[in-house]
């Protein structure tokens, strides 16, 4: 069989999921309508910080249609009042006496159609005695400092504290160093805004005893764990489908207040409830992402080799730890951020702290806080470099980490698979032709135009497991598939991740299509309902492929395995005597006589060997031995509008290197994507309350997403090197431009301005912040 | 408030229903008729995901009450396809991978489905403002223009006769 026909590793399958998307025929979680299907709205506060003094629901529930009005004293009674975080803390599903953040869910009112649950909402009557906000995380450090969770027994604000690396070594070097450079960076809040927004259908069968919910979930099976330990009703009477997801990016990870309310209120009225949040609700109340207060320090000697790194970070993490960060990583894997550069020493200290403002801390289409770790270590260098005079290329040469260094053990105890640094750096800037555009620069410079020119050159930490150090809520993060090939050939197979988005319906069944050699439009990939697919831990940090892509080529080379006694049968050979070739098992000498998978699939349910277990499937729970390390050479031009502060990014490069592409399409897709994120956190998005602590970002004309006209035309090239621990050698590629973007956008800003003596801007770089600059420099038209 | 009666036509086919005034077009589609391709993204009618063709022209549905469309016309994604062959805006997107999750996607090729219908050879920048007022998260746009380049090359070449079925 020709491997045209196969569509396996590296051929741009067009998408099999997009048949669907393209008709409107996608079921997303509001597409879902059951028989009496009730709706849920949500009463939520106007305050930041306040005592509830009373709740009267009489003039609510009196209204036409209305059913229901379910409020934290009765949730309180069945025990759900509160629930546990995926971060070890707990948060209110629904408050009995305070409320900590502005839109804080309050009470929810069962209607029989959405309308009538608003006007209900609007009728629920709420006495507040408001407290005064705790905004900031360095007031809310203070002694004095109102107490954002009187429930916990220690009294203050502060969470946790957090270190990594060696604190004397790196106090030493930077004692002894040369050259100090420190900066404080702010990288602010920000939400995933996917165009979907959250909710549920949770619909509980008292005949078959059974609660399925449909539900807007980018891990349905640890959900499904969480809800059983949570409601005790045990875990086989619980389905979670998690259906066509309109985009999760991180927000669809956390378990919100609104689930376990519509999951309560099936359960005590015996209908199918629906809650879908609207934009405003979503941007006001679900977990946002980011939010650090960053001190840094790099060491280094005076012609520009860095020697250590110290940073301390102030992690606002709104009213409760909701982060989703695996157990033993409260700052997630923000200790990678020595970055691409080999370095004696570093030491990170992070801090937690509450605030009345929403909960979450939730990777924002990141592994986990390494977008924070790159901008940090991405600035930094060109802060050096600024310092001692070097081209931003230059230091970065200097400093990379090597080829031959790999396997690499970072000052911070990571271990990088591979990786070639100074090859993709130095295809970016041949393909951008660098050396032109700094003369280019200079000669606008001289004319008092403001040319800048951004480099960023980031590695990636992705596809947590292993195990042995990675949980989340005590399970282990590996991932899983099931693979069973029918007698005629065709393959269903079935992951423990889930997509959003990313095309797991294609990719993976090339993965199975490459190993077996059975055209890709034979095979079905399933995923997203608990009742079928495998327990897996879902799909964030970029760990689809890494995990459940591996755990596919292996369970699809275990049905090789039993495949080659099959043929061997078929063929009259000893199994030694076969060797896989061109998608056939073939005579090892005579490869004419073969055997194709679909030959020995139906053998394998009508001609099997005598001892041999009929049927042809295997499955796989894959426990990743290490992470693996995408890594990427981005440059980016921006040109500076002397009269509005506007910056116009004339031209960006991403060379990206993901290790093996399972689908070159769907990958530039990915990486196109995640350039436009990591463009909106740098110059648009940001999440502002006023000071009472009320959200002023709430819908999307104050919270600004990229259009197609501030999105500019990305250009994409690649370099490969292969993970050597992975299955397939991938490596996972859907949020490195979201991490590798921003620092490489704000060093071109910085760098068209570092003329005029500006050395640092916190994102997002709006116009009105560049025009500041511009007037206080003296530039401004 | 009173039910009103309105009278449609949705992809063609003619719909009576009494309606409550307030009922927002989005919800008559997905909840009335329930043809649920049309999405719901941010009320604000900034994201354009609800956005379907109103006597040939695109409209955000959650800003247009259903009775305002009485005796109008309504074109939605489910209409694209003509007789079995996909408009070739949809085969674009397919082909040019200018969607991801699918959720914008609906509203994107009805507002591509408008612009070429009356500008058959747009240029880049054209196709960017035109789709300005609908959000991709996704894909980052370039593909999105790709695709309505594909489409318009198609519609010009008249390899595909089908407009979309109203």
């Amino acid at each position: 069989m020709a491997a045209r026909a196969v569509h396996g590793i590296g051929v741009p399958v067009k998408r099999k999921e997009d048949p669907r998307f393209i008709r409107g025929k996608g079921t997303y979680v509001d597409d879902i309508k059951l028989p009496g299907m009730l709706v849920m709205d949500i009463v939520r506060s106007p305050y930041a910080h306040a005592r509830i003094k009373r709740i009267d629901v009489s003039k609510a529930l009196a209204m036409p249609g209305v059913i229901d009005v379910i409020t934290g004293e009765e949730l309180a009674k069945a025990n759900l009042a509160w629930m546990p975080t995926l971060m070890g803390d707990r948060q209110m599903v629904l408050p009995t006496d305070r409320v900590v953040y502005y839109a804080q869910e309050v009470a929810a009112v069962i209607a029989t159609d959405r309308y009538r649950a608003a006007d209900a909402v609007l009728a629920v009557e709420v006495e507040y005695e408001p407290l005064p906000p705790v905004l900031n995380p360095f007031d809310a450090l203070k002694p004095d400092a109102p107490l954002v969770r009187p429930d916990r027994e220690q009294k203050s604000n502060h969470i946790w504290h957090w270190e990594a690396g060696d604190k004397e070594k790196t106090d030493r070097i930077f004692h002894e160093a040369e050259v100090v450079v420190a900066q404080d960076l702010y990288i602010p809040r920000i939400h995933v805004a996917s165009i979907e927004t959250c909710g549920c259908v949770a619909n509980y069968d008292p005949v078959t005893d059974k609660l399925t919910i449909w539900m807007t979930s980018q891990a349905p099976h640890a959900h499904r764990t969480v809800f059983s330990l949570v409601t005790g009703i045990p875990e086989h009477k619980i389905r979670i489908i998690s259906p066509d997801i309109g985009g999760g990016f991180g927000g669809k990870v956390p378990v919100y207040p609104g689930y376990v309310i519509a999951t309560y209120a099936t359960l005590k009225h015996k209908k199918p409830i629906k809650w879908i949040e609207d934009r405003s609700e979503n941007l006001q109340a679900d977990s946002f992402a980011r939010d650090y207060h960053i001190h840094a320090e790099l060491a280094a000697t005076r012609d520009g080799k860095i020697r250590g790194l110290r940073v301390r970070v102030v992690a606002d993490h709104g009213a409760f730890d909701a982060a989703a960060n695996p157990s033993r990583f409260p700052a997630g894997l923000f200790s990678v951020c020595t970055g691409s550069y080999d370095m004696q020493a570093a030491h990170i200290q992070v801090d937690g702290v509450y605030t009345t403002k929403p909960p979450g801390g939730v990777a924002y289409r990141c592994s986990f806080r390494v977008t924070e770790a790159v901008h940090t270590i991405e600035r930094m260098v060109d802060i050096l470099a600024d310092e001692l005079g070097m081209d931003p290329a230059e230091i970065r040469f200097k400093n990379f980490v090597q080829p031959h260094q790999f396997p690499y053990k970072s000052p911070t105890g990571w271990e990088y698979d591979s990786g070639n640094y100074p090859a993709a750096l130095q295809k970016a800037l041949e393909t951008i032709g660098y050396q032109e555009l700094r003369r280019e620069q200079a000669e606008r410079r001289a004319r008092g135009e403001l040319m800048g020119i951004g480099i960023s050159t980031f590695t990636e930490i992705v596809g947590a497991g292993p195990s042995h150090t990675f949980d989340i809520l005590g399970i282990k993060m590996f991932d899983s598939a099931e693979i069973r090939v029918h007698p005629t050939g065709a393959v269903i197979v079935r992951i423990g991740v889930q997509t959003q988005g990313q095309g797991h319906e294609t990719t993976f069944a090339q993965i199975v299509a490459e190993e077996l050699g059975i055209p890709v439009e034979y095979i079905t990939v399933e995923h997203g309902d608990t009742d079928t697919a495998p327990y897996g831990l879902g799909t964030y940090a970029s760990r689809s492929t890494p995990t459940a892509g591996a755990a596919t080529a292996v369970a699809a080379r275990k049905i090789r395995e039993k495949a080659r006694l099959i043929a061997a049968h078929l063929l009259e050979v000893s199994p030694d005597d076969l060797e896989w070739k061109d998608y056939a098992f073939r005579v090892k000498g005579a490869p004419d006589r073969h055997k194709t998978m679909q030959e020995i699939a139906f053998a394998a349910y009508t001609n099997f060997p005598l001892g041999l277990e009929p049927g042809l499937e295997a499955e796989c729970y894959y426990d990743p031995p290490n992470l693996t390390f995408p890594f990427g050479a981005y440059v980016c031009v921006v040109d500076i509008d002397r009269g509005t502060g506007q910056v116009k990014i004339r031209e960006f490069l991403a060379v990206d290197d993901c290790g093996t592409i399972i689908n070159p399409m769907i990958v530039e897709g990915q990486i196109h994507g995640g350039l436009t994120m990591g463009m909106a956190a740098a110059l648009l998005e940001e999440i502002v309350y006023d000071e009472n602590g009320t959200m002023l970002t709430g819908t999307f004309m104050d919270y600004l997403l990229p259009t197609a006209v501030e999105t500019p035309h990305w250009k994409t090239a690649k370099t490969i090197t292969p993970s050597p621990h992975h299955p397939l050698g991938a490596k996972g590629v859907g949020e490195s431009p979201t991490i590798g973007a921003p620092p490489a956008l704000v060093n071109a800003v910085v760098d068209a301005l570092s003329h005029l003596g500006v050395r640092h801007i916190d994102i997002p770089i709006t116009p009105a912040k560049v025009y500041r600059i511009l007037q206080e420099k003296g530039v401004a038209e | 408030m009173e039910p009103l009666p309105i009278q449609v036509t949705v992809n063609g086919r003619t719909y009576s229903a009494e309606v409550e005034p307030r009922l927002l077009l989005v919800h008559f589609l997905r909840e009335v008729l329930n043809l649920t391709g049309t999405h719901i993204g941010c009320d604000t009618t900034s994201c354009g995901a609800c956005t379907v063709l109103w006597n040939g022209r695109p409209v955000k549905s959650c800003t247009v009450l259903a009775v305002q469309v009485d005796g109008g016309e309504i074109l939605t994604v489910e209409g694209l396809e003509g007789e079995g062959q996909l408009h070739p805006v949809q085969e674009g997107f397919w082909e040019e991978h200018g969607l991801q999750c699918g959720f914008c996607t609906p509203g994107m090729m009805m507002t591509a489905v408008a612009l070429l219908n009356e500008n058959p050879d747009p240029t880049e920048e054209e196709i960017r403002k035109a789709i300005s007022g609908n959000l991709c998260r996704c894909t980052g746009y370039v593909n999105i223009v790709k695709a309505i380049q594909y489409a318009a090359r198609k519609m010009r070449e008249g390899m595909s006769v089908h407009a979309g079925g109203v």
